[in-house]
């Protein structure tokens, strides 16, 4: 059970928190192809190792933000919050 | 090393009652270890379930000679030797109903066929309804399985109170009826995975354990060789039938795959004396239980919640898991929990598979199994070798093509059945 | 003649006695004692029978370790299944039996087997059976399966779940653990010491004094998770109806200190398994806890020093010591003279090669293993104890849950960590194997079909040598096909010299070996502690509207909708579910009811961009709706699937509230929130849930504006001034009330919305000034019924995870506006425009077969196997015509055909396709 370090509230065991999927996933435009639509939809980069992603403290603060988490080995990287750029593990070392 | 192949012995009981006296010093090894050869018409990634599957039907019925399957750790140590072993065909979709119970009907016959007993036992799956709207779903769900000509019936409160006698009639979500197949159960996995081994072996399929794919060499849109830990193979057409390790390999080939990897646990208690005959699944109180032949008592429930790799489950979702079963079944709180274990299984956004046709031509791919692909293996392998065979999708995987995405042309199980949207 | 086999020496003067049943037979223990203790003490030798060739099986073992005496305890309810003897404290009147033996333990017909053993090897199950049908076999070997009983009813105990947080987590309550305990409190630390036993080797009790210091006995570290998460196994003592018989700790470690010590491991010889063979330092533990002597004559075998101790203390206790035999060449010189002291006779370079006994051991057969490997100087020595030790495995569990990495190492023989992991120290003897060197565990290869090494699965040195012939060579593969480890002691006894045998049966070093997946929980541990007090009422809360009460006095009968307990109808006497409905409905219709809306999802949108936000997320136009006025509203996904549906009220220029159904009321509400903060977050807007604020009672029907005139709203209720889809902010009975014309009945409605403490009170007020006007409660089954016969849909059963606007008749307004709102891109997808996709249409039924919700249709020319289904249906109030809603293959072109229903693999009746609407066409009644 993850130990998640909240931005504004610090950590907590994962039960407090619902996952939002990979961040910084860029919407295409409106005039979109269906290809380059259906991409944004439905296609997903699933890293192993490093992976950006959103999470939600839903039963703390409600509030969205970043973690860079490594999905072998579930060790947080780093923590930002929502609208900061994407960290890389180059940020980290 | 000096492992001498021999034609595949029979299985029999005269032939274990034969060898009991010699000290079973007669049965030989169940595949051959070849050396790996630099060229081969067919390589198949993935030595689960669906990758051996694939390469006994590409040998045994399609005739092609020069198959390789590459195993990057052991045969079967994936997915294929860590599930719950359920064995089914009750799908929503023509499609799907189509696919599975071809399935369904090769493993009522894969015993014989591969001479291995898979021991399948088909003591029916029972899904519980808990509300007037989960019945008018679920009789939706059952006409559309019979529509499709295969096996379900509704269930009353006391045919399932008859059937299961174990079962918390009058839980905080009570128990109103359910929909049944008769012919699903549970059958070994390792047995299916070791009998399909065997075979593939048997008709000349080279199984490469300890082999990793590290990249594939391309000439335009096509494969011309597949990189590995022991050295590149050059090879005509290539299978990609891996679990948890597609997107990584689709990176590799230049493709990326509409997948999400996440965790799914199961876990045995310790064997009883048999009380639960069939197995009973409830999509309002997420687990699904069943009674092995050891008397152990297998429990499954939905994948964990976040991206992993790990193939370690989350404690919360072990206690999730579990208060929904003493919630079924509070008769097993004194039982223990003996083994636990987790897999890696890439989810789909419309949880259906991902067979047939990639960006290059000659690269074929099986996966997205995500938490149901066990039962899937037989028909998985035997369209997967005519596909790669007749470089064009059997008639039976055309939905689920990788291209469907594009269309917005999902085949969403999990939506049909009335999971929450 | 004293009988040969286990005995109490002299027990101490205080100790009371404790008696307890052993499969129905009384037997006397004394306090203190485990049932192992207890029964070797009653001269039990053997105490179950192996699982698969039904050999007698005697104690083995003193701790978790134990593979053999594995026993029932209790009867009915209280039944556990597969508890370990050497665990289990002696209570008075403890039920204990047995859980093999046909017909009892000590006389197994099942042994039978065993005389056909070469037939039954490891895999032999996947060779046979299969003609002419596993079948056939199956229901057979189900039945011979399993050993323990599962308890016939509900578990009448209760489990607790307690959370801590902790500087230092210290496992082990021996020496080691100990001193690393006071070593960190003294550094002013958190500590927590936990010891699965109930004693400590050492000090706890000032330890626990100690105010940084928590010091849990009788507590078993069970598992190690994500980020320093343990989980530990409390054992409650002592009596009392709310004292949990167990409790489940989580506990947050900062850092973990590992003192769990290790396991002796046996050695492997010929018929290694027989009643009367334990290992050395269990024998050691018996003597010293409980004053028991293994046997009459004790013979020890060992690799190594530790035996030694056993022998002595058994010595000078009085225990007949026959010989040792010790496999190294040359032990060490001390030992042997003190041996010789003791009278003991010490055979160097001897191991054991076999025993004798068919019921219990009696002779031990040693010998000298040459470098040619063939026994030379054999020696058969009468014994009926053999103490067996072959060295010590340190209890790395936890370390490789936590991801440590181990391999064997030749120089300890055992299981040893690669690398340090950065939040776990290893102290004491789990860090060190033991000192001094080892000679020899496994005999020379003969008779390998009788070596046993998992003694409770029956897995001999043969079946590993057969896996690997098979071509089984991975340890993951030989685990399976063998079972090696796979059983209740999950291979704790065993794993040193199993994978010795396996390396030497592949000709390869132990140490390029891998081994199997260390995975939680390090001991069986039991399912309702895992759970605690999520169970019963507690298993998942029931949601209820403040108004539940007043309506459950009514005799509502409560179904879940979503996540809320709501009222289906309130039957009155004699009256079904459905004929409820069908009465309330028809008052409705005629006259007025009255609902409980309380659980519909209610969001506050507030803040100068609230409408331009709320029309984001819409198929309709938003942007023109003005103060006071309310829309139907339809919300996808970006899939462009429908998500929800409700209504959007403009409250005021800055402020709108949306309705959601009742189960979508959170996930709409996360789904504004996540959009505000990630995608949009200069809106200058907030997302306030309020749908527990408010109760909401809706008066339906002609008299409705009637009735609630009679509360006098300081509104004007008129149709002019308060026209159908409009809002009303005023005062009624003393409180503020926000009045909604909405209607999904198709009756006059008013959704009465009040602060939610005060809903009963306004229940109340409406039955009272409804009274003359025939006002009864009505339930959702009612609604739902309502809404089917003007067409509307109801999100979740007329539509899927699959549902586009244009399937349910909202293609226009989705695609007229203008405006970028949330799902319009995915609208124009090619499998989204298709011609012959299931759209919403009506159905009337021939005669008087009704409809069946679920029931398949099937078109005249159909090429499919199915055309759609029916998802609403039921008989039209005003004559009894059986109607529907349907989901048909290109439906809105079909209008007019007949369908074939099928329900049940039969074809039950046709009806004819038309459009979606029975009741009321122009809405003049919702309209009045």
């Amino acid at each position: 059970m993850l130990n998640i370090p909240c931005p504004y509230c610090g950590p907590r065991d994962e039960t407090e928190f619902t996952y939002g999927g990979p961040s910084h996933v860029t919407r295409p435009e409106l005039k979109s192809t269906d290809l380059e639509w259906t991409h944004y939809l439905y296609h997903r980069e699933n890293t192993k190792g490093p992976y950006r992603e959103r999470w939600l403290h839903s039963f703390g603060c409600g509030r969205w933000f970043n973690v860079l988490r490594d999905t072998t080995t579930h060790e947080i990287l780093k923590v930002y919050l929502m609208g900061e750029p994407g960290q890389s593990i180059e940020s980290v070392r | 090393m000096g492992q001498v192949y021999r034609r595949m012995q029979r299985y029999s009981l005269l032939n274990v009652l034969k060898a009991a006296p010699r000290a079973n010093t007669g049965w030989g090894p169940a595949w051959r270890t070849p050396g790996l050869q630099r060229s081969y018409d067919v390589v198949v990634i993935g030595g689960g379930g669906h990758g051996l599957a694939t390469a006994y039907f590409l040998a045994k019925k399609h005739g092609v000679r020069q198959v390789a399957l590459l195993e990057r750790g052991h045969i079967g140590q994936g997915n294929s030797g860590r599930n719950t072993q359920v064995t089914r065909s009750n799908y929503f979709y023509p499609v799907s109903s189509s696919f599975f119970d071809h399935s369904l009907k090769l493993y009522e016959g894969l015993g014989r066929e591969l001479n291995f007993n898979v021991m399948l036992r088909q003591g029916g799956q029972i899904n519980l309804a808990h509300t007037l709207h989960d019945l008018e779903v679920m009789r939706r769900w059952a006409n559309a399985i019979r529509m499709n000509g295969v096996d379900a019936e509704m269930l009353s409160e006391a045919d399932i109170r008859k059937l299961v006698p174990i079962l918390n009639m009058k839980s905080r979500y009570p128990i109103l009826g359910g929909l049944i197949q008769r012919r699903a159960g549970i059958s070994r996995h390792d047995a299916v995975v070791w009998g399909f081994a065997r075979g593939a072996s048997a008709h000349g399929v080279d199984l490469i354990q300890g082999c990793e794919v590290t990249g594939f060499r391309k000439s335009g849109d096509r494969v011309t060789a597949v990189e590995t830990s022991q050295g590149a193979i050059n090879c005509d057409r290539v299978c990609m039938s891996v679990s948890n390790q597609s997107s990584v390999l689709a990176g590799l080939a230049g493709f990326t795959l509409p997948i999400t990897t996440m965790t799914l646990q199961a876990m045995v208690t310790e064997p009883i004396k048999p009380i639960l005959d069939p197995c009973v699944i409830s999509g309002s109180i997420h687990a699904y239980v069943s009674q092995s032949d050891r008397g152990e008592i297998v429990i499954g429930g939905a994948a964990d919640v976040y991206n992993s790799y790990r193939q370690r489950g989350s404690l919360a979702v072990t206690r999730g898991v579990l208060a929904a079963v003493l919630e079924l079944f509070p008769s097993l709180s004194r039982l223990k929990i003996m083994r636990q274990w987790a897999g890696a299984v890439d989810i789909t956004p419309d949880t259906s598979p991902i067979m047939g046709l990639t960006p290059l031509r000659n690269l074929y791919i099986n996966c997205g199994w995500g938490t149901g692909g066990y039962k899937a293996i037989p028909a998985g392998g035997d369209t997967m070798a005519q596909t790669i065979v007749q470089d064009k999708p059997h008639p039976l995987i055309g939905a689920f093509d990788l291209a469907r995405f594009e269309r917005g042309a999902l085949v969403d199980e999990g939506a049909a059945s009335g999971v929450a949207h | 003649m004293r009988a040969p086999g286990p005995y109490r020496l002299k027990a101490r003067a205080d100790a009371a006695p404790v008696e307890f049943r052993f499969d129905g037979r009384v037997v006397r223990g004394i306090e203190g004692d485990t049932v192992a203790s207890a029964l070797l003490a009653n001269n039990f030798r053997v105490v179950s029978r192996s699982f698969k060739f039904h050999r007698p099986r005697g104690i083995f073992s003193a701790g978790v370790e134990e593979p053999n005496a594995i026993v029932q305890l209790h009867s009915g309810s209280h039944t556990i299944p597969c508890a370990r003897a050497t665990l289990v404290p002696l209570s008075s009147g403890l039920e204990v039996s047995s859980e093999a033996g046909w017909p009892n333990v000590s006389f197994d017909m099942l042994r039978a087997i065993d005389f056909m053993h070469s037939v039954f090897a490891a895999g032999f199950y996947n060779k046979t059976f299969m003609w002419p049908n596993w079948h056939v076999y199956e229901p057979f070997i189900r039945k011979l399966a399993g050993f323990g009983r599962a308890p016939t009813g509900p578990d009448p105990d209760r489990y607790e779940t307690w959370h801590a947080h902790c500087d230092v987590l210290v496992v082990g309550g021996g020496r080691a653990g100990i001193k690393a305990a006071r070593t960190a409190a003294a550094d002013g630390q958190r500590v927590i010491l936990v010891e699965q036993d109930d004693y400590f080797r050492g000090d706890a009790s000032s330890l626990a004094n100690l105010e940084n210091v928590r010091v849990l006995p009788r507590t078993a570290a069970v598992g190690y998770y994500d980020h320093d998460l343990v989980t530990l196994a409390q054992t409650a003592t002592g009596g009392g109806a709310l004292r949990p018989r167990e409790r489940l700790w989580l506990v947050r470690a900062g850092r973990v200190i590992l003192a769990t010590g290790a396991i002796e491991q046996p050695l492997i010889f010929s018929n290694n398994d027989r009643p009367g063979i334990m290992l050395a330092g269990a024998a050691l533990k018996y003597l010293r806890r409980h004053a028991i002597a293994p046997g009459r004559q004790v013979v020890v075998a060992t690799n190594n020093d530790s035996a030694y101790t056993v022998a002595r203390e058994l010595r000078r206790a009085g225990v007949n010591i026959t010989a040792i035999a010790d496999s190294r060449e040359c032990p060490p010189d001390e030992l042997m003279r003190e041996m010789m002291a003791l009278e003991i006779g010490v055979h160097a370079h001897c191991l054991p090669v076999d025993t004798k006994g068919f019921g219990a051991l009696r002779q031990v057969t040693i010998g000298t293993l040459g470098s040619d490997n063939n026994i030379r100087s054999i020696r058969k020595i009468a014994c009926d104890a053999l103490l067996v030790s072959g060295g010590w495995s340190p209890t790395l569990h936890l370390f490789a849950q936590a991801g440590g990495k181990l391999r064997f190492s030749e120089l300890s023989r055992t299981l040893e960590p690669v690398a340090d992991h950065p939040k776990i120290e290893i102290v004491g003897s789990a860090a060190r194997a033991s000192p001094g060197e080892f000679g020899k565990r496994l005999s020379p290869v003969c008779n390998t079909a009788r070596q046993w090494v998992d003694l409770r699965h029956d897995v001999t040195v043969s079946d590993i040598e057969l896996s690997v012939r098979e071509n089984f060579t991975a340890v993951e593969h030989i685990k399976r096909y063998t079972t090696l480890g796979m059983s209740v002691d999950q291979g704790k006894v065993g794993q040193a010299p199993g994978i010795e045998v396996i390396a030497r049966t592949r000709g390869i070093l132990p140490s390029a070996l891998g081994h199997t997946t260390f995975r939680p929980p390090f001991v069986p541990a039991t399912l309702g502690t895992l759970v605690g007090r999520s169970v019963g009422e507690l298993y998942a809360p029931y949601r209820r509207s403040l108004l539940y009460t007043v309506q459950a006095s009514a005799g509502a009968l409560f179904e879940d909708f979503g996540e809320w307990q709501r009222p289906a109808a309130f039957p009155r006497a004699g009256e079904s579910r459905g004929q409820a409905m069908t009465r309330e409905v028809k008052q409705v219709r005629s006259g007025v009811g009255l609902h409980d809306a309380s659980p519909l999802g209610k969001i506050e949108l507030i803040g100068p961009d609230a409408l331009e936000f709320a029309d984001r997320f819409y198929i309709n136009n938003l942007k023109t709706l003005k103060p006071g006025r309310a829309r139907y509203g339809i919300m996808l996904r970006e899939t462009g699937i429908i998500f929800d549906d409700g209504t959007v009220v403009s409250l005021d220029e800055d402020r709108v509230l949306l309705t959601t159904t009742s189960s979508g009321a959170g996930r709409v509400a996360q789904w504004l929130e996540e959009w505000r903060q990630c995608e949009w977050p200069n809106t200058r807007v907030v997302v306030v849930p309020v749908t527990d604020q408010w109760a909401t009672v809706a008066v339906t029907g002609q008299h409705a504006r009637a009735i609630l005139d009679r509360l006098k709203p300081e509104c004007d209720l008129s149709n002019e001034a308060f026209p159908h889809l409009s809002f009303r902010a005023t005062r009624l009975l003393g409180h503020e009330a926000r009045i909604y014309r909405v209607s999904f009945s198709g009756e006059l409605t008013y959704e009465i919305n009040v602060p939610a403490h005060k809903g009963s009170e306004l229940w109340a007020a409406l039955l009272e000034e409804g009274r003359s006007f025939g006002i009864a409660a009505f339930g959702v089954d009612a609604l739902l019924h309502m809404r089917m016969e003007k067409g509307f849909i109801h999100v979740g059963a007329d539509t899927d995870g699959t549902t586009l606007p244009d399937d349910v008749g909202f293609g226009k307004p989705a695609a007229s506006k203008q405006t970028h709102y949330i799902g319009k891109r995915s609208l124009s997808l090619p499998e989204h425009v298709r011609p012959d996709r299931l759209q919403l249409v009506g159905l009337t039924g021939g005669g008087a077969t009704p409809l069946p919700v679920g029931s398949h249709l099937r078109l005249a020319h159909s090429g499919d196997a199915t055309d759609g289904w029916i998802t609403s249906a039921g008989a039209l109030s005003v004559d009894g015509t059986p109607v529907a809603m349907a989901m048909l293959r290109a439906g809105r072109s079909q209008m007019d055909q007949i369908v074939t229903v099928h329900d049940g693999g039969q074809i039950v009746t046709t009806a004819r396709v038309v459009a979606p609407l029975f009741y009321d066409p122009t809405g003049a009644r919702m309209n009045a």
